[in-house]
């Protein structure tokens, strides 16, 4: 520790701050523009300018490192004229357009010109002007603004992990700008324009639609990916204008990714489902809410009373909340039925028995930093997982080494120690292997379950390099990604990765899928425990007489596609419970009841750590809808059910998950043990099929952000096939191919991309083009056109 | 033994080279070496220690000796020893708009003061020196030179500052004449003659 004295208060600091650090303790302010927190050290905007004892000049706090017995006057005269000083060299060339400018009243320029800047200007000549950038959809460029701090710089570079933006020319003729031709396209773009401290870059989708102060600002919490990052939503009018990051250093740190910061604009689009209506004939038509409730209601009624509870279930989203689960898993329970279910793109389900508890991440987030090994399974990690990609980012920096296993990468801007590019059905094997080398390394049996199957082991130098990565570490964990759980042997990579972290004594988690797939096994949205019925699987693959869909849209969240929408079709009554109005819906549906997206009514999400976040709307729902809790609780009083007399978002998430926001535990549980043998699927397959689920099509409110859907992510889906494969099947890339399987075909462009495994072909899922395939795995034929 | 040292004589010298003497050694003999001042014109400045040292008057500079306790005390440095002759056909309006324009040119853009200061500076100096000064401009080129020295990360900061607070000070006569009659001191045909191309 240091004895410094900082504006006459002594302090004790710890050593290696920076003058900076050491004044936020005590609570002086230094003005900046360039130093932030979670970036590196630029010190080129000298604002940050103080007085130092024994110091000939003054120094930049945020680069100038305390010694014992430092004296540092932050606002003494010599330090104040210094900062004014640059205050007017950062003037002279700004266009001081604030009235027009999107940033006023949020600006560090402004508010710091205000005490450092001059009354008037002294600088008589002409002014610079510098060209505007296109950086995509999102952010919007007024380069003349710009004070050349390069923050936006050191994001793309240290947190996104990608130069995207650098610093061209020299002196006055320096400019900020992408590369040639290119725009920022990572998938946490949305931050430089938190952290531009001007207003050279702002949001594209904002643009002009409201003042800084003239929105409230609303806590909530992300319904997208399964961080929950905290939001601040800012609200003019009963309307989303922008959303903001909440700080949470242990969630999302001062980030958001793009998907969570503009998928916003869906809540107001033209696809918002406002009415009731039911469909009579062939027509739909807009009603009140008794008359459509009655409608769902009498219908149950009967189907239950014709055909028997089993004949209805609820597939509900894993976007949805803990209270909107809950309350749908009670009422299809309360008619006597145990189908419900919300794992819409997982189709192995044959460890549902064996689960000890809900899924989680085994850890919490925060920890991230302090791990030294990792293995990934199974995952689209940056894109699935953008925030806690980031996270990784960082602490690989520190010394952590990333494994990875998956049948197609596309660069994850992070350093990959071991990667192994394995065929779907070749996983399990190469798991056995890890699994092997890891046990003869460590010195662990292997559990005697796994006994024959090891003989299926394959070991290559890329296993071994795995193991012994694993092996060596300290603070080790061992993460099964999205595509892992859609796999169709998801339960074996399940056990095998359980096994692994055994072995390796390593920590054991589920990334997730979705915002609240943690909270979905808490709140008994799935078939099993107290009644048990059909999964997700088996209600889509013979048909139900009723299914309520809550905030699912079939042909793009259920792992079967229009498959899904067939079987759907068939059924005697659908309920779709949605905050907006699909095409496909119409045709499948009998009513459609408009329930309120995340900023319109309170709910729950619980995160992949385990963190029960709770939220309350933000604005009013729009037209007739409703907040969907409330929605299904009338319609379970309506039924006659016990346990719907709930008066307050409270009381239902107190039945739900004890309410708490640390969830218990015990609950969280990744621990499997199946009984016999494992035995793996081995077999061979031909050309088989990887899907991703890219980062703008994975929900329906992403899906209708017009923004997002214009950026360089939410391309068309491509058959991505490495060259071998693509000589292989006869197929160039850059043509049309079909792609089919069993039950349909997509007509897509072949690309040429060698991250993908042999025998594969990547191509996306949740998208109109490719739902016709009727499956996300197993093997597909490519032909040329 | 007294160290030697080289200097790099260039300007309004009949001889300008490289030249290796003691240090300590009078500056009019180093000025001799390279041949005296052309064309037999008074010598009416001299830049010590290369571009960015301060400039000093003719006068002051014949009293010194080429070493750096005297340079220094006459308010400049040795600097790289790179001694710049000026003679009396210079006008030091435009001797300065033409190293700050240089300064001007090399700031890299990295930090503040310098980026934006060093074209302050050209811009203000262009100006005086084609007839368009203001009376307020020499204390505002001190003030944003002040602005600059010793905010900026690397020397070059100082570098561009120091030319501009030397010329002011030691010929702010000269400046004062452009800014109120619009024109030179120096007639244009002597400089004209004073910039001719040396023929030995």
């Amino acid at each position: 520790m240091l004895d410094i004295e900082i504006d006459g208060k002594q302090l004790q600091v710890s050593d290696g701050i920076t003058v900076m650090e050491a004044a936020n303790q005590v609570g002086a302010y230094v003005p900046h523009f360039c130093y932030h927190k979670k970036l590196s050290i630029a010190a080129n905007c000298r604002m940050c300018l103080v007085q130092v004892e024994k110091a000939p000049k003054p120094l930049p706090a945020c680069a100038t490192p305390v010694t014992n017995g430092m004296k540092v006057w932050t606002h003494s005269e010599q330090a104040v004229k210094a900062q004014k000083g640059v205050m007017e060299f950062l003037l002279i060339n700004h266009p001081l357009d604030c009235p027009i400018c999107d940033q006023g009243g949020e600006c560090q320029l402004q508010d710091l010109s205000v005490g450092y800047g001059g009354a008037q200007s002294r600088y008589q000549e002409e002014k610079r002007v510098v060209s505007n950038k296109d950086l995509g959809p999102l952010v919007s460029t007024d380069m003349t603004r710009c004070i050349n701090c390069t923050r936006c710089v050191r994001f793309t570079t240290e947190i996104a992990g990608l130069m995207e933006l650098g610093q061209a020319f020299r002196g006055e003729h320096a400019e900020i700008m992408p590369f040639v031709e290119k725009t920022v396209d990572t998938e946490l773009s949305g931050n430089i324009i938190d952290l531009c401290p001007v207003g050279a870059l702002t949001s594209k989708p904002f643009r002009f639609a409201a003042r800084a102060w003239e929105m409230s600002r609303r806590k909530s919490v992300s319904p997208h990916d399964s961080l929950g990052s905290n939001l601040v939503v800012q609200v003019k009018h009963d309307t989303v204008k922008r959303v903001l990051p909440l700080e949470n250093e242990e969630i999302n740190e001062c980030w958001l990714s793009d998907k969570d910061r503009f998928s916003y604009e869906a809540l107001n689009g033209a696809e918002r489902l406002t009415r009731p209506m039911v469909k009579q004939g062939n027509s739909w038509i807009e009603t009140e809410w008794s008359v459509a409730l009655e409608y769902v209601a009498n219908g149950l009624k009967s189907i239950v009373a014709e055909h028997g509870a089993d004949s209805i279930g609820a597939l509900a989203s894993p976007h949805a909340t803990s209270e909107e689960l809950y309350l749908t898993q009670s009422l299809i329970r309360g008619l006597g039925s145990g189908n419900v279910d919300f794992r819409l793109r997982q189709t192995d389900f044959s460890l549902d028995e064996s689960l000890t508890g809900a899924p989680w991440l085994g850890m919490s987030v925060a920890n991230i930093g302090t791990l030294d090994r990792v293995l990934i399974i199974g995952s689209f990690f940056r894109k699935d997982h953008p925030l806690i990609a980031q996270r990784v980012r960082q602490a690989v920096k520190k010394g952590m080494k990333v494994s990875a296993i998956n049948p197609a990468f596309d660069d994850w801007q992070l350093p990959i120690a071991n990667k192994l590019v394995v065929s779907p059905d070749q996983m399990s094997r190469r798991l056995l292997g890890i699994l092997k080398a890891l046990s003869d390394q460590k010195g662990v049996e292997v559990s005697s379950v796994f006994g024959e199957a090891l003989a299926d082991a394959v070991i290559d130098d890329g296993v071994l390099a795995v193991a012994g990565s694993l092996a060596s570490g300290r603070r080790v964990a061992v993460w099964l990604g999205n595509f892992a759980i859609q796999h169709g042997n998801a339960s074996d990579i399940h056990l095998l990765a359980h096994e692994i972290s055994r072995v390796s004594g390593a920590r054991f988690g589920f990334l997730g899928e979705a915002a609240n797939s943690v909270g979905g096994y808490l709140a008994g949205a799935v078939p099993f425990g107290k009644l048990k019925g059909k999964n997700a699987s088996e209600m889509l693959s013979t048909a139900l007489k009723a299914y309520l869909l809550l905030n699912v849209e079939p042909e793009l969240d259920c792992a079967s596609g229009f498959a899904a929408v067939e079987t759907i079709a068939k059924a005697d009554m659908v309920a779709v419970f949605s905050a907006f109005k699909s095409k496909a819906a119409l045709d499948y549906a009998d009513v459609l009841l408009p329930i309120s997206p995340f900023t319109e009514t309170a709910g729950t999400f619980v995160n992949c750590e385990g963190r029960a976040q709770s939220f309350y709307p933000v604005v009013k729902s729009l037209g007739d809808s409703r907040p969907g809790w409330k929605v299904i609780r009338v319609l379970g009083e309506m039924l006659g059910l016990a346990g719907f007399a709930l008066d307050s978002i409270e009381e239902v998430r107190k039945a739900s998950f004890g309410g708490q926001s640390s969830v218990d535990e015990s609950k969280l549980n990744n621990t499997v043990s199946r009984e016999g043998a494992f035995v793996s699927s081995v077999a061979t397959q031909g050309l088989q099929r990887v899907a991703d689920i890219p980062i703008y099509f994975c929900d329906p409110v992403v899906r209708r952000s017009s923004s997002l859907q214009a950026t360089k992510d939410a391309s068309e889906p491509v058959a991505r096939m490495n060259r071998r494969s693509l000589t292989q099947h006869g197929v160039e890339a850059g043509t049309r191919v079909r792609v089919s399987t069993g039950r349909g075909q997509a007509v897509v462009l072949a690309v040429e991309d060698e991250g993908v495994a042999d025998g594969c072909v990547r191509l996306a899922g949740a998208h109109l083009l490719t739902a016709h395939l009727g499956t996300l795995n197993g093997e597909v034929s490519v032909e040329r056109l | 033994m007294v160290e030697q040292s080289f200097f790099s004589v260039s300007g309004h010298v009949n001889r300008p080279g490289n030249f290796e003497i003691p240090l300590g050694t009078p500056f009019s003999t180093l000025l001799e070496m390279a041949g005296g001042v052309r064309g037999g014109r008074k010598l009416k400045a001299v830049i010590p220690g290369g571009s960015s040292a301060p400039v000093l008057p003719g006068s002051v500079m014949m009293d010194c000796t080429m070493d750096y306790d005297s340079i220094s005390k006459a308010g400049s440095m040795l600097g790289s020893g790179a001694v710049i002759v000026m003679d009396e056909s210079t006008c030091m309006v435009k001797a300065l708009e033409r190293l700050s324009y240089f300064y001007f040119e090399e700031s890299c853009g990295q930090c503040t003061p310098c980026r934006e200061g060093t074209g302050w500076l050209y811009r203000v100096v262009h100006r005086i020196e084609n007839g368009l000064g203001r009376p307020d401009d020499l204390d505002l080129l001190n003030s944003v030179t002040t602005n600059i020295m010793g905010r900026t990360i690397c020397a070059l900061g100082d570098a561009a500052s120091m030319p501009v607070q030397s010329f002011v000070k030691h010929f702010g006569e000269e400046f004062a004449f452009h800014i109120e009659h619009k024109k030179c001191l120096v007639p244009k045909d002597v400089q004209h003659e004073g910039s001719k191309i040396y023929v030995a």
